[in-house]
């Protein structure tokens, strides 16, 4: 773990721009500095103008908020479960807004709709999960143990039923759901951009406010009753909000594996300890773990991408590898 | 102070009660132990006051005030409990742990407020933590670590303090320190409710005792009213003989040899 500094928002802050810079000036198409202002003070050429405003930089946000979303909500899900293992994809997230976004294509919906649906799907299953969850706990009481496991459950009994959903489709809505379940912040529009933009402003705020409660259930539950925290509401209000902000991150760029479990554990590195601190520093690294992803799926082999969420667990599992030989 | 009165506690409402009418006075200034045997309800009487398990009947005070009617927080500001264990999957530097402590006071969103800092080093000073305060909470001893935890219950600034257990992992001396500290905090007007296992150490520095079976008070004032060989017998089911410690003359049980 490296002590803490000051500087290393600063750091982080203009490693993140970069990043985001580099971002929109790579690609099929590399754009000059000069020309990057220049479209954006929109006194470029039509095609350099089309190539920056409307396809790399809704590209870029989308995916920084992909990565800040994600992030802040593996931080949440973490201390509260009081366990580094835990993820937003692990409550049955990921799963639910699966079958969502298959059940959309199979119905033939049109396209606009399915992040709905997928949004529809996830809030599901959180709900479902938590609804086991309670049944499964002792006089109404969610153990977060059973939080987890119900989560787990959930998410392969929707993995069954995408399975099923996708046994007598055509082969282009399988290899449509496939496209989605792997992630991607391609083909973006500045409409995804702005309704996720607000949803993750509005989620992050929520998680941020409630953080230094967050801290006190990292205690334990008798711990934090003991400190005037109403434990069964605090750990079903973060429950819910992070598994929220993961449905709506689903929603917009499908499944992307990794980022809400690993950019926790980076933050924690850099010696954040208190929640607050490490939603800030997972914001951050978050949209730049996102952002360089995307950027490398684009430029490894052009003109074809490579599926963004393999990129990310690439990128997140030898940072991982090197944690976990830290650990004893 | 703290107040129990006739209490009774079933966590299945359909079986026996683990508790059962169980009255006990903590009062300022005096260290009151609850002691009894492995499942006598001991834990199950601090759970309680954390409002962890509902009372079937009977009510729990603090200050002459029933807790279900002052609020978590204010409860948390006026009693402070060091439970028996914790969750320590994430590290966090000492101070910032003891800082914890002012969160019923401050809330979510005061929690830098300048008082704060003041109160946690004083709170550290308190339970003699200070030159620990730089320190992570996972590089601590058994016995720094249950130190620091007492200090974080000071820095809530009740005058209030439960512990449960605190010296269960450690060795005589930091089980001494503990001890001490418990009997200073009390001296210097706390009000003090500690169960332990350690009927002789509670012996010595308690003001009184609250002797727990199946649930119920089966003997209740100073350590020499309670620590009765022929009760203590019965109680923990096991041959002993009561004498007096060589050091301070307080009630010692000796558990004797039994043919298995």
């Amino acid at each position: 773990m490296i002590a803490h500094r000051t500087w290393h928002w600063w750091a982080g802050v203009l490693a993140l721009a970069a990043v985001c810079l580099l971002g929109v000036a790579l690609g099929t198409v590399p754009i000059s500095l000069a020309d990057l202002i220049a479209a954006l003070t929109s006194s470029a050429t039509p095609a350099v103008h089309s190539i920056v405003v409307t396809l790399r930089l809704p590209r870029v946000a989308l995916a920084a908020l992909v990565g800040i979303a994600l992030g802040t909500s593996g931080a949440t899900l973490q201390a509260t479960l009081r366990n580094p293992l835990a993820e937003p994809y692990l409550l049955g997230v990921s799963g639910g807004a699966a079958v969502g976004a298959v059940a959309a294509m199979m119905l033939g919906a049109s396209s606009a709709l399915w992040p709905l649906l997928a949004f529809i799907g996830a809030g599901v299953a959180v709900m479902l999960a938590i609804g086991v969850a309670r049944g499964a706990g002792r006089s109404g009481h969610t153990d977060v143990r059973v939080l987890l496991m119900a989560g787990v459950v959930v998410g392969a009994f929707a993995n069954a039923v995408i399975m099923i959903l996708l046994a007598n489709v055509p082969a282009s809505t399988i290899r449509g759901a496939l496209w989605w379940m792997m992630g991607s912040v391609a083909d973006t529009t500045w409409f995804t951009v702005a309704w996720l933009g607000a949803y993750v402003l509005a989620g992050v705020a929520y998680l941020v406010w409630y953080a230094p409660e967050i801290d006190i259930l990292t205690l334990g539950e008798d711990s934090a009753a003991g400190l005037g925290v109403d434990v069964k509401r605090a750990t079903r209000r973060a429950f819910l909000a992070s598994a929220l902000l993961a449905a709506a991150t689903v929603a917009a760029a499908g499944l992307i594996g990794f980022v809400g479990l690993v950019v926790p554990h980076m933050a924690r590195a850099f010696g954040l300890t208190r929640q607050r601190g490490v939603l800030a520093g997972c914001a951050i690294i978050g949209a730049m773990l996102v952002v360089a992803s995307d950027l490398l799926a684009r430029v490894v082999i052009p003109p074809s991408e490579l599926p963004l969420g393999a990129v990310t667990a690439v990128l997140g599992v030898p940072f991982f590898l090197i944690q976990l030989r830290r650990m004893r | 102070m703290i107040e129990y009165q006739d209490v009774t506690i079933a966590y299945d409402p359909d079986k026996e009660p683990v508790v059962t009418s169980v009255s006990l006075r903590a009062e300022r200034g005096s260290v009151t132990a609850v002691v009894g045997p492995n499942g006598s309800g001991k834990s199950t009487l601090v759970r309680a006051l954390l409002g962890r398990v509902p009372l079937l009947s009977g009510r729990i005070l603090i200050d002459g005030v029933d807790v279900d009617v002052i609020g978590r927080r204010e409860l948390a500001r006026r009693c402070a409990v060091v439970t028996q264990r914790e969750d320590t999957t994430f590290a966090r530097e000492t101070s910032e742990y003891i800082a914890l402590g002012r969160f019923p006071s401050t809330g979510s969103w005061g929690a830098a407020a300048s008082g704060d800092s003041e109160a946690v080093i004083a709170a550290a000073k308190r339970a003699r933590v200070e030159h620990l305060l730089g320190r992570m909470t996972d590089e601590l001893s058994g016995g720094e670590w249950q130190r620091v935890r007492i200090a974080r219950a000071l820095a809530q600034g009740g005058e209030a303090l439960v512990l449960d257990e605190p010296t269960s992992f450690l060795d005589v001396g930091h089980e001494m320190q503990i001890f001490q500290l418990a009997a200073a905090l009390a001296e210097a007007g706390s009000a003090v409710l500690l169960v332990s296992h350690q009927l002789n150490l509670v012996a010595r520095f308690a003001t009184s005792m609250v002797l727990l079976h199946k649930g119920s008070v089966v003997a209740t004032g100073s350590p020499d009213t309670v620590m009765r060989g022929e009760l203590l017998e019965r109680v923990y089911d096991w041959p002993l003989v009561v004498t007096r410690d060589p050091a301070v003359n307080a009630p010692m049980l000796v558990p004797l040899r039994r043919t298995i």
